[in-house]
Formats: C-alpha cells, sequence, structure tokens
C-alpha cells in the first residue's frame, strides 16, 4: 500500500528499510507471544500453585491463648489468679539500639534497675526477634502518655496480657510453685510431648510445684483465628476463630489459714511442716521455710533477686518437705516399737535397765543414751514416753537391719511417696544390700544400733515422716498424699473430685498398734518427752519428739564462727496426730538447727492443732526452744 | 467555534494511535489507583499531572514539523551528553548510583533526554549522509551511541544503558547495517559475555543469578520476582477483581505502583486483563512501524522505526522482568507505571511519531 509516496527516495533502500521493519515487528511479535505464552502459564496453568501461595502469604493463624486456670484451696479462698494487665515490650530485632531506646522510654514512664536488669536476662535468654516486656504493670496513665510518644519507639508495642499472681506471697509458695517464661528445656519438653501447636503464643509455663505438675490440667486447650496479614505481619482483619478453652482450676487440699498459722509458728526458724489429712492423706499444710515470693519469678526474676535466693545459706528456693533428707531421729522409736510387737522380739512386759548406755558384744566402746545415766527401768510404753534410746538399742540389734528395713518400708521409708508435685526425694531406708551395692562394704552389727535411734545411714523426708504417722492414725493405712483433690471446668463450674488412692491396710494387728498409740498420747503427757504439747488442750495428742544430729559444714562454705555454731545445733523433730481417739490432723515438723524436738517443734504442733481442731489463733508469749525440761 | 478548536488541537493529531494511547494510560491509571491502595487518590491525581504535562509535550511536539525536530536533535545530543559529563563529576549519589543533576531547584536524571536524542542524532546523522550509506558511517553511528551508553552504564544504570542502546541500535539496523556485521557482532558479543560478567556490580550479578533461582535468595534479592509471579500467578484468567488483589493490596508486591505495576494488574484483571494489555501495545506498535514505513524521509522513517520499536523493549523488558523471565532491571512499564519522567519521554516520542505520521503530505507534496 501506498507504494506511489516513496517515489522520491531511492526504492532498493526503502524495499530494505520496510523488510527490515518486518523483520523488526514480526520479532516484536515473537517477543510478544513469548510473554503471552509465560502469562498463560501463570495464570492458566500453574494458577492452582500460585493460588495457594498467595493464600498462604495473606492468611495466618494467629492462636489464642487460653486462660489459665486459677488455684483455691480448700475453703475456696484464691492462691493464684490471673488479672489482666499493660505490658510494654520491646522487639529487639526491630530497635536499632536497645539500650538508647531504653534510656529514651525513661524520660517517657518510669523504668527501674530492676526492670532493665530483668530485660537484660530475658534478651540473653531468648531470640531477637521475640517480644520481651521492658516494663509490666502499666498504669493507665503510663499507657496514654507511651502511646502519646509511640512513634518515638518503632519495635516497642502495648501488649494487653493476662498476668499470675499469687496473692498469698510466700504462704505455701513451695506447695503452689510458680510459672515463669517458657526457656528452651521447656519448649524441648513440649515438643516431645506433641504439645507444640497447644503452646502457640503462650510464653509461660508451670515450673514448680502445683504450678508444674498440674500444667497439663491449668493450660486449657489454645483457640486460633485466622487473619489476614500483610507484607509486614500486621494483622488486617479476622476470618474466623476458634475459642480457646479455658484451663480447669485447681481446688487444692491446703487450707490456706492453716498453713499461715503453721509458717508463723516457725518464727525464724529454717525447717518444715507437712500436716496431712490422715484419713485421705490430702495435705492441709506444707511448710518450707525460708519461703520465697513466686510473683517475682512470673515476669522473669531479675539478677540481684535470683542470687540473692540462690546464694543465700538458708537455700529458700529448696523445698525441705519434699527435698530435705535428714535423719529422722528418735521419731521412728514408735515405728521401731510397732516392730518389735510384729516380729515378736519384745512383749510390752519385756523390761530393762537402762544404765545409761549400751555394750554392742565384742565392741568395747559404748553406746550412750540421749540421758546421762540413764531411765531407770523401761518397758515398750515408757521406752516411747521417755524416749530411751538404750532400750531401741537392743532392740535393733535384735531386730537386724534387714527386717527393719523390711517392716518400715510399707510405712513409706526409702522410697518416694508419690505426692503429686515433682521434686519429691526417696530418703534413704537402709539394709545390708543396700550398702553393699552402693558403697560396697559389708554391714557391720554397729551400723544397725544406729540405724535404732534413726540414725546411721537412716534418712527420711519430713513428708515420709508425716505419711507415717498419718498410718498410725488412721488405724494403719498407708496414704498416698496429695495436694490437689479435684478440678473445677472453669465455664460450667462443674467440680470434678479426684479418687482418692486406695490402699491395702499394713499388716499391723490393730493390738499393737492400739499399743503404741497409748504410748504416744502419754509423750504429751507430763512425764513424757513433749509434755507442753499436751498441756491444757482440750483433745489428745499423740506425738513423738526427736532429734536429729547435723553432720559437719559442707566443703566449700564459709567459716563464720556465729553460723557455724549456730548451724551445728542439732535438727528438732516432732510428728504428732490429734485428737488422738479421731485423728484430724497427722504432722511431721522439722525444726533446723531447733534443739531439742519437744521444746522447738512441739510447740508449732501445738498451734497447728489448736487451729485446725479449735480454730484458735495463737498468741505467743515466748519464742521457740526457750522452755527447760525433758527433751527428745 | 468548539469544532476550530478541536480541528486546532486534533490537526496534528494520528488518531488511532491517540485512542490506543489513552486506552493504555486509561488502564495505567486504574493501575496506579489501585496500587496506591484505594481510597487514596493522591498518586491517582500526581499521575494526572504528569499525564497532563505529557500530553501537552505530545501536542507541542507533534505540532512542529519534522525537519525542525531533526534540526534538534544535534543540540539535544550535545546537550545531553554535556549532562552526562557532568553527572559523572558532580552527580549525587543515591543508593550507590550517581544518575541525579542537582540543578538547585530541581534534579533531573540526563539519561532520560538521551531515550529521545540518541534516536533522533543517529537518524539525522543517516539522513545526512543519506547518498550512499558506507561502513564507516555505521562506525561513527556505533561510536555516537557508545558515548551516552557507556557514560550511563557508569553511573550505573544498567537498564538504561540498554534501552538507549537498543534505540540507537534500532537506528542502525533499520538503516539497512548487514546482515553479516550484525551477526558477527552478535557472536562477538556472546563470547565478550564473561567478561561483562567481570564488570558488573556485584549486585547486578545477583540480579542475573536471582533469575535463574529467585529461591536462592527469597527474602533478598528474589523477593521481588517470587511475590510478583505469585502475585501475577494467582490472579487466574479473570482476576481477583479490581482492588481486591492480596498480593498488591496487602503489600506483598515491591515498587508495585511503578516498576512492577504489572503485577499487580495481572493480579486484579488475570489473563484476559494482560492479554488486552499487550494488545494495546501490538496496535501502538503496529501504528508505529505503519508511520515509519510510510514516513517520507530517511530521518522521520528511522526516528519513527526506533522509537516505536524502544517502545516495544520497554514493554518487553519490563513484563519480563515482572513475569520473571529477565532480570530485574528498572524499567517501568510504558504508559502504566506510576512516574513522570519516563511518560514524558514516552509521549514525546510519541508526538514526534505523530508529527511525522501528520506532516509527510505536506513534505512530499
Amino acid at each position: 500500500m501506498m507504494v506511489g509516496q516513496a517515489l522520491r527516495d531511492p526504492r532498493r533502500e526503502l524495499t530494505v528499510f520496510r523488510n527490515r521493519l518486518t523483520v523488526a515487528g514480526i520479532a516484536a511479535l515473537v517477543a510478544f507471544g513469548l510473554i503471552v505464552s509465560r502469562f498463560v502459564w501463570l495464570q492458566v496453568v500453574q494458577r492452582e500453585h500460585y493460588h495457594t501461595l498467595a493464600e498462604a502469604n495473606r492468611i495466618s493463624v494467629v492462636p489464642v491463648v487460653p486462660n489459665r486456670g486459677i488455684i483455691l484451696d480448700r475453703k475456696g479462698q484464691v492462691l493464684a489468679a490471673n488479672y489482666s494487665a499493660y505490658t510494654l515490650e520491646i522487639t529487639p530485632s526491630k530497635v536499632g539500639h536497645v539500650e538508647r531506646a531504653i534510656d529514651e522510654l525513661a524520660t517517657v514512664i518510669e523504668v527501674s534497675p530492676r526492670d532493665r536488669r530483668r530485660f537484660k536476662r530475658l534478651q540473653e535468654e531468648s531470640r531477637n526477634f521475640e517480644s520481651l516486656p521492658i516494663r509490666t504493670r502499666l498504669t493507665e496513665e503510663e499507657v496514654a502518655r507511651f502511646a502519646v510518644n509511640r512513634w518515638r519507639f518503632p519495635g516497642f508495642e502495648i501488649k494487653a496480657r493476662l498476668f499470675r499472681s499469687y496473692p498469698q506471697g510466700e504462704v505455701a509458695s513451695h506447695a503452689i510453685g510458680y510459672i515463669g517464661r517458657i526457656n528452651e528445656a521447656d519448649v524441648r519438653r513440649i515438643e516431645s510431648a506433641g504439645l507444640a501447636t497447644n503452646y502457640k503464643g503462650t510464653d509461660h509455663i508451670g515450673k514448680l510445684g502445683i504450678e508444674g505438675a498440674y500444667e497439663k490440667e491449668l493450660h486449657g486447650t489454645t483457640g486460633s483465628e485466622q487473619v489476614e496479614i500483610d507484607a509486614g505481619g500486621r494483622a488486617i482483619r479476622a476470618l474466623s476463630r476458634s475459642e480457646p478453652q479455658s484451663g480447669n482450676n485447681l481446688l487444692v487440699t491446703l487450707d490456706i489459714e492453716l498453713q499461715k498459722v503453721a509458717e508463723e509458728a516457725f518464727q525464724d526458724y529454717r525447717g518444715a511442716l507437712v500436716a496431712l489429712d490422715p484419713a485421705t492423706g490430702d495435705v492441709l499444710a506444707l511448710v518450707s521455710k525460708p519461703g520465697y515470693d513466686p510473683n517475682l519469678f512470673v515476669d522473669g526474676i531479675d539478677p540481684v533477686n535470683w542470687d540473692a535466693l540462690n546464694n543465700s545459706p538458708d537455700k529458700p528456693l529448696n523445698n525441705r518437705a519434699l527435698r530435705g533428707q535428714y535423719p529422722p531421729g528418735s521419731t521412728i522409736k514408735p515405728f521401731m516399737a510397732l516392730a518389735a510387737l510384729h516380729y515378736g522380739k519384745r512383749t510390752p512386759e519385756y523390761t530393762i535397765s537402762d544404765p545409761g548406755h549400751w555394750m554392742l558384744p565384742g565392741v568395747s566402746r559404748p553406746f550412750r543414751d540421749w540421758k546421762p545415766g540413764g531411765h531407770g527401768m523401761v518397758n515398750l510404753h515408757r521406752s516411747v514416753v521417755v524416749s530411751c534410746d538404750t532400750y531401741y538399742y537392743g532392740l535393733a540389734n535384735d531386730l537386724g537391719v534387714d527386717a527393719i528395713h523390711r517392716f518400715m518400708t510399707p510405712l513409706g521409708f526409702g522410697h518416694k511417696t508419690g505426692i503429686d508435685i515433682e521434686g519429691e526425694l526417696p530418703g534413704l531406708q537402709p539394709s545390708t544390700d543396700w550398702k553393699w551395692q552402693r558403697l560396697k562394704q559389708k554391714w557391720y552389727a554397729g551400723d544397725t544400733i544406729s540405724v535404732g535411734i534413726g540414725q546411721g545411714y537412716w534418712l527420711a523426708t519430713p513428708l515420709q515422716l508425716a505419711t507415717a504417722v498419718a498410718t498410725l492414725a488412721n488405724g494403719g493405712t498407708a496414704v498416698h498424699p496429695r495436694l490437689v483433690r479435684g478440678v473445677q471446668d472453669a465455664r460450667t463450674q462443674e467440680i470434678r473430685e479426684f479418687p482418692v488412692r486406695a490402699r491395702e491396710p499394713l499388716a499391723i494387728k490393730p493390738e499393737h498398734l492400739e499399743f503404741v498409740r497409748a504410748a504416744m498420747v502419754d509423750v504429751t503427757k507430763p512425764g513424757g518427752t513433749a509434755l507442753r504439747v499436751g498441756q491444757g488442750a482440750p483433745y489428745l495428742v499423740a506425738g513423738k519428739t526427736g532429734t536429729a544430729q547435723v553432720v559437719g559444714m559442707k566443703a566449700g562454705e564459709k567459716y563464720d564462727e556465729k553460723k557455724v555454731k549456730e548451724r551445728h545445733r542439732d535438727h528438732a523433730l516432732f510428728i504428732a496426730y490429734a485428737p488422738a481417739d479421731a485423728p484430724k490432723v497427722a504432722l511431721a515438723i522439722l525444726v533446723e538447727n531447733g534443739g531439742h524436738g519437744g521444746a522447738t517443734a512441739g510447740p508449732i504442733a501445738r498451734e497447728v492443732f489448736d487451729f485446725a481442731i479449735l480454730g484458735k489463733r495463737p498468741e505467743r508469749k515466748q519464742k521457740l526452744g526457750e522452755e527447760d525440761g525433758p527433751s527428745d | 467555534m468548539i469544532s476550530r478548536l478541536f480541528e486546532v488541537i486534533s490537526r496534528r493529531i494520528d488518531g488511532p494511535l491517540m485512542v490506543a494511547l489513552v486506552l493504555t494510560i486509561s488502564l495505567g491509571l486504574t493501575a496506579v489507583y489501585s496500587a496506591s491502595g484505594g481510597g487514596a487518590f493522591d498518586r491517582v491525581l500526581g499521575q494526572g499531572r504528569n499525564l497532563a504535562v505529557a500530553l501537552t509535550a505530545l501536542w507541542i511536539v507533534a505540532n512542529i514539523p519534522p525537519q525542525a525536530l531533526m534540526r534538534l536533535a544535534v543540540p539535544a545530543y550535545v546537550g545531553g551528553l554535556a549532562l552526562l559529563v557532568s553527572v559523572a563529576l558532580f552527580g549525587e549519589m543515591r543508593n550507590g548510583a550517581r544518575r541525579w543533576l542537582n540543578l538547585g531547584f530541581t534534579t533531573i536524571q540526563p539519561s532520560e533526554v538521551m531515550k529521545i536524542a540518541v534516536p533522533l542524532l543517529l537518524a539525522w546523522y543517516f539522513q545526512r549522509h543519506e547518498e550512499g550509506l558506507r561502513l564507516r558511517d555505521y562506525a561513527v553511528a556505533a561510536i555516537l551511541l557508545a558515548l551516552p551508553v557507556g557514560l550511563i552504564a557508569r553511573q550505573p544504570d544498567l537498564g538504561t544503558a540498554l534501552l538507549i542502546f537498543a534505540s540507537g541500535f534500532f537506528v542502525i539496523f533499520l538503516a539497512g547495517l548487514s546482515w553479516k556485521i550484525i551477526v558477527s557482532l552478535g557472536v562477538t558479543g556472546v563470547a565478550l559475555l564473561p567478561f561483562l560478567w567481570g564488570m558488573m556490580h556485584d549486585y547486578q550479578r545477583r540480579r542475573v543469578l536471582t533469575l535463574i533461582d529467585p529461591l536462592q535468595d527469597p527474602l533478598g534479592a528474589g523477593y521481588h520476582i517470587i511475590q510478583s509471579t505469585i502475585a501475577i500467578g494467582s490472579g487466574g484468567v479473570l482476576g481477583k477483581g479490581w482492588l481486591n488483589g492480596t498480593q498488591a493490596q496487602l503489600d506483598f508486591v515491591p515498587e508495585r505502583s511503578t516498576d512492577f505495576i504489572l503485577a499487580v494488574y495481572g493480579e486484579e484483571f488475570g489473563l484476559a486483563g494482560t492479554l488486552l494489555l499487550i494488545a494495546l501495545y501490538i496496535l501502538i506498535i503496529g501504528r508505529g512501524l505503519m508511520i515509519a514505513a510510510n514516513a517520507s524521509t530517511l530521518f522521520a522513517r528511522l526516528s519513527a522505526g526506533a522509537i516505536s520499536l524502544t517502545f516495544f523493549t520497554y514493554a518487553f523488558v519490563n513484563m519480563g522482568m515482572v513475569s520473571g523471565i529477565l532480570p530485574v532491571v528498572g524499567v517501568p512499564l510504558p504508559l502504566m507505571s506510576y512516574g513522570g519522567t519516563a511518560l514524558l519521554s514516552m509521549l514525546v516520542g510519541f508526538g514526534i511519531l505523530m508529527s511525522i505520521s501528520t506532516h509527510k503530505q505536506l513534505v512530499s507534496s
């Protein structure tokens, strides 16, 4: 077409040009064809694939964290609760210079040195893209002040979160335990339990005590929300939601008022107390002194507080009730008396004349009674009442260590009681096998003699002693101590009681048991080693005192004259139940370096019984241990 | 009165080309509106302002006869070259490249001037030696081309350098450089590729590597390509609907109103939309080639052909890049991407085409 217009130019030149133009035009068409085929490939053939990718890009499933169950004592008092509060969190990866940013933040809202220390510690423990709290529990005013200055703080975010609080503070801290931020060990545990999905979005987990052991009940089921997000990860709108299911509330066997009375009764002493309902094994009070404030752990403990707790010579973090393994001392004499009757090694009538010491044939060194000069004429009953060591030296020798081991094991000695929180230690009930296997040594006859008065290799935890005395109290049935008696559905308020784990009654003759129980009642009467415990009480107390020798200082501890002296004093022990005719409470008490059982541990028991049985709160006149009188 | 005005305005306007341009620009505005998040008009208004300037420039250029345009070629080229040299000497560094010249009141990118000046100059040169083109003339043309291309490549701005090279090459090609030389130059070029690789900047190498395997660096250089292919692919045949592209609206597509606007457009309008766009491009290029074929002087033929083919190159390179078959070079999608400079040089080019198309009767008569 329009060829005529080209007449002015040489025809050949124009033909070349038009050929070139055609070639270029065809090349362009081919190139566009390539593009079109690429679009067909992407938009038709591969459409599903890219559609999936686009959806995955835009939709993010956000976990909705369930409310943690609360913890209530047996009368409904709150031991652990949740409250909602604002936190200010920092994602270190989004902040250039974290220190400087915090300095700047301090000009807007208060940031205490403790906050900084805690944040630093958290930062060391976590990955950079995690959101970590710098301040918790912000007031409304602080939230408002930050909001105004928000633009100055990229990477900072105010979040409304549920916090755990322990309104009782230090009281019962060793039983309740605490929650803390999930650390790497927790993550591994969660993953190996297959619970990773349920813990998405959760950043706290029960670490110790009831909070740790009943994590599964308390945590609940995490819900989820499908959220549309943009490339910056910001949520634009919710697409669908499945509601989380709150954790169950825990109904705890503790009576927090009794617990308070018991803790206060210790005054400044270190030690432990376990009080059980002898019929069920329900733990009514579980004391380990000193305690700690579990609230410190919730947001991550700061290094100063941590060091103070961790390095204190008083070891406040050690749960002495479950983990303190002490020689039980004379508190085991009632059980030894039972063994004597059970194996027919002694009759109630059998009487010795106590010269104040006992000789093992073939050994020149005498085993001494705690009372110089001895107790005079002593039968089985009196051996319990006055705690005559000489009587039990001979008895132990006649029984032999393996019979003792055989008799004591069903009572709960030498193995874990199976209480429903973690960390319990088994104590030690020695036997010839044990010594051979563990120490590769032969058992000597002399070893048995010390065991006869609860010394030597024998170690027991306060919890074991409480379990054993509960067995005496309830007529011979071993109990499983427990801290949680049931759960309550947070939504329906429906209560599901855990059944009491039944145990076979032990093979103890009732008349033997009755004999020992009667002797224990006389322990708290005039002439007994714990007369003050029973003095003026409108109910009968059956008890037994004990004293445990403290072995020297541990290597590595600093020498401090005053402390060494104090800490070399004997541990005082006391086991008891009351009322003796219809027992409501069975308990075991250990007072570290408390001296003699009757003087320091006994009064504690009395205050606990008075409150548990009469509802009477103590009026304290005397300091513990300042009383004279017959001891051990 | 009104018809007189219309007559004045439209006298030098090539009807078919203008219709295709306006349709494409309209598609561009819808896509820019969507890419700015929908609901915010400032980008569209900004692009409207750019458009007003560029259309005015188109109209003015269209009213300048080709002979006058030819006279402007040399000053434009020399001025552009001077600007490029001053950029190399005094230019502002931005993002590691020296491309801008600060004039005090505004900053300009002199390489844009060359997009028009280079094809015009080469066409002027061949027009002057029309009587018998010899190899020497092609060599001189090659040097004239190499000067600005080399300066721009050194800034570094490889994308623009390649496009300007293309525009010049099209002139030389259309002027009849023998196939033998073209083929042997091509072979030499391929053989020199390893040396070119050695001269490239790290980020340029990365772009090429990323093209081969975008997943190698999914959060870095590969992110652009991955997200834009997801956007286009997920659009399907009919698209997700205007303003409904999740990739685009939720910020997954980077540079979505500028270089990657095709990802937004392709996601929301699907294959149907992309085919429509390609059809419009083919119309524009076809009309441009037709104007070239029918132009009356060698200058007009060469510049019209080169401008049309350069336009094609822009479209092809951008579409190839956004759909993941060409490396990411900073080339906007012509008539679609947000931005004033590229639009201006583009419409000035079409103004030249229209001038050629509407003035030829006068010359030939």
